[in-house]
């Protein structure tokens, strides 16, 4: 362990460096999402721009890739070595009155959140994968032959959201993403070594952890219930 | 009063142990933890049989030595004491109390509630200290200024007893508010500065290698530490090591 170009806060450091992107990817996401809301037009217009410019997709694209890969394995890694560093356990323990039960679960919360991702990934991304690379159309269109049709993205989203069982998984699994914010977001000002200010990094924490996956869900639900 | 104690009882530190009851009668509120296990001891021998052994030294919340996890919590259910400190008014008549020794791989069990906490000497031999010439021409330490508010935290710092209760409290085993403590006292002070970058790479490298886990900010260890140790000290070593690094 000792000759491990990273010590133990580094790892933690670079933990908290993926955390912090992710959460501005977060935003990012969020923002493009409300336009669904309030402007269809708006939202195909921004989903095509994403889904075709280079930069977009050749640079941002795969650095959050790397992230998301980043987080999740060096979040389990952190956690089996952190299993590892007390083989027996206490007979009798009580957590609860030292510490919270989002900040002891990071790996619960987390999981959830991947489990989430696969389903994310299988519903948008692959299948933007195989319709633009592997089909090679590039169009956006409903249509790619009718230059009327108008683009797909904002149907397509629509169409996800009829079913109530997707909904609600995507529901469970914000409000979990939302746990695992409440403890990450100070926690990663903390890793970073941030101190001054602490008590509005964690109010400032509570209010992103809270409004940011609720503007989610509300997206959701909206388009569940306008179909 | 009378209680039911459940004790963590291991012959060596490669027997495997197991939770012992011993119900224990007449205790007094105003009795420490430690007089109570003394009692038990008492007891234990005149039947013929092995006593606890626990450690303990200054009894006054000084030295650190004394342990336990008491009843789930390092230190038992008290807040900013040592088990030494700790008053048996602060459990129920006819309360059951479960007593083991602090648990991390880095802190084997010698013998029953007795952990070596080795680790935590070598931690501090590989940087917890400042080279200074002490061959009679020592500098007055008051010819260096330093700011009141820093020699408060460094000092706030220096309290750390090097209990280990952070480390037995914390879901990791994570020694980080304890290395913290050691590299923040000399960190916020000039006589610190001079090693800084050595001090903080070397006590955290040690850390890793005595295979403590890491840290996830979960805070139990400030909840739990006797001297108020304050999670700002992990992030001041956070901070030292991102120095040190650049
Ligand atoms: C959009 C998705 C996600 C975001 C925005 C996010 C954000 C964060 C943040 C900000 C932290 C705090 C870093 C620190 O403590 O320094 C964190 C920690 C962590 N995350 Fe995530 N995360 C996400 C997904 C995941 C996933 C998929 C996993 C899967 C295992 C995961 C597991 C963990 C673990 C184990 C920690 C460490 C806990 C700790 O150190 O307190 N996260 N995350
Ligand atoms: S930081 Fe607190 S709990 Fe940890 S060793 Fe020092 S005094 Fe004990
Ligand atoms: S015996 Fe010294 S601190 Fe408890």
């Amino acid at each position: 362990m000792s000759k491990s170009k990273f010590t133990t806060i580094g790892r933690k450091i670079l933990m908290a460096l993926s955390g912090f992107f992710l959460m501005f990817f977060l935003l990012q996401h969020l923002t493009i999402n409300m336009l669904s809301v309030v402007s269809p037009d708006m939202f195909n217009d921004v989903s095509q721009f994403m889904g075709t410019n280079p930069v977009v997709q050749f640079a941002l694209q795969p650095v959050l890739i790397f992230a998301v890969f980043f987080h999740f394995i060096m979040g389990i890694v952190l956690e089996l070595q952190n299993r590892r560093a007390r083989s027996i356990k206490y007979a009798y323990s009580k957590p609860g009155t030292n510490s919270s039960w989002i900040s002891r679960n990071m790996i619960i919360t987390g999981l959830v959140v991947l489990a989430f991702l696969g389903l994310h990934f299988y519903d948008f991304w692959v299948h933007e994968m195989t319709v633009k690379y592997g089909g090679g159309d590039m169009s956006g269109l409903i249509n790619p032959n009718d230059l009327d049709s108008g683009y797909r993205y904002h149907e397509e989203l629509v169409a996800k959201f009829v079913d109530p069982v997707r909904v609600i998984i995507y529901v469970i699994s914000f409000v979990l993403l939302s746990l695992h914010l409440m403890h990450g977001f100070q926690s990663s000002f903390q890793s970073m070594g941030v101190s001054k200010g602490k008590n509005f990094i964690k109010k400032f924490g509570n209010v992103f952890a809270i409004a940011v996956p609720a503007l989610f869900v509300f997206i959701a639900i909206y388009h569940h219930l306008q179909h | 009063m009378n209680l039911t104690l459940k004790i963590w009882r291991q012959e060596d530190a490669k027997s495997p142990g197991k939770m012992v009851t011993y119900p224990i009668s007449n205790i007094e509120g105003h009795m420490s933890f430690l007089e109570m296990m003394d009692i038990l001891n008492d007891e234990l021998i005149e039947k013929g049989e092995e006593p606890v052994a626990f450690d303990h030294d200054c009894r006054e919340g000084i030295c650190g030595m004394c342990s336990m996890y008491i009843n789930g919590e390092a230190h038992g259910p008290d807040r900013r004491v040592t088990t030494c400190q700790l008053h048996m008014r602060m459990f129920k008549d006819g309360e059951t109390i479960h007593i083991e020794p602090f648990r991390a791989n880095s802190f084997p069990v010698l013998k029953d509630l007795m952990v070596d906490r080795g680790a935590f000497d070598r931690i501090q031999q590989a940087g917890g200290y400042i080279s200074v010439n002490t061959s009679g021409n020592t500098q007055d330490a008051n010819s260096l200024p330093i700011p009141k508010a820093d020699a408060d935290l460094a000092m706030d710092a220096a309290t750390c007893i090097g209990c280990g209760a952070c480390v037995a409290t914390c879901k990791n085993s994570s020694a980080m508010l304890f290395v913290s403590a050691k590299v923040s006292q000399y960190a916020l002070l000039p006589q610190g500065r001079v090693e800084a970058k050595d001090r903080v790479l070397n006590m955290v490298n040690q850390m890793d290698i005595e295979g403590f886990g890491n840290c996830t900010n979960t805070g139990a260890c400030e909840v739990e530490c006797p001297k108020g140790i304050s999670l700002d000290n992990i992030a001041r070593m956070n901070r030292e090591l991102i120095k040190a690094k650049a």
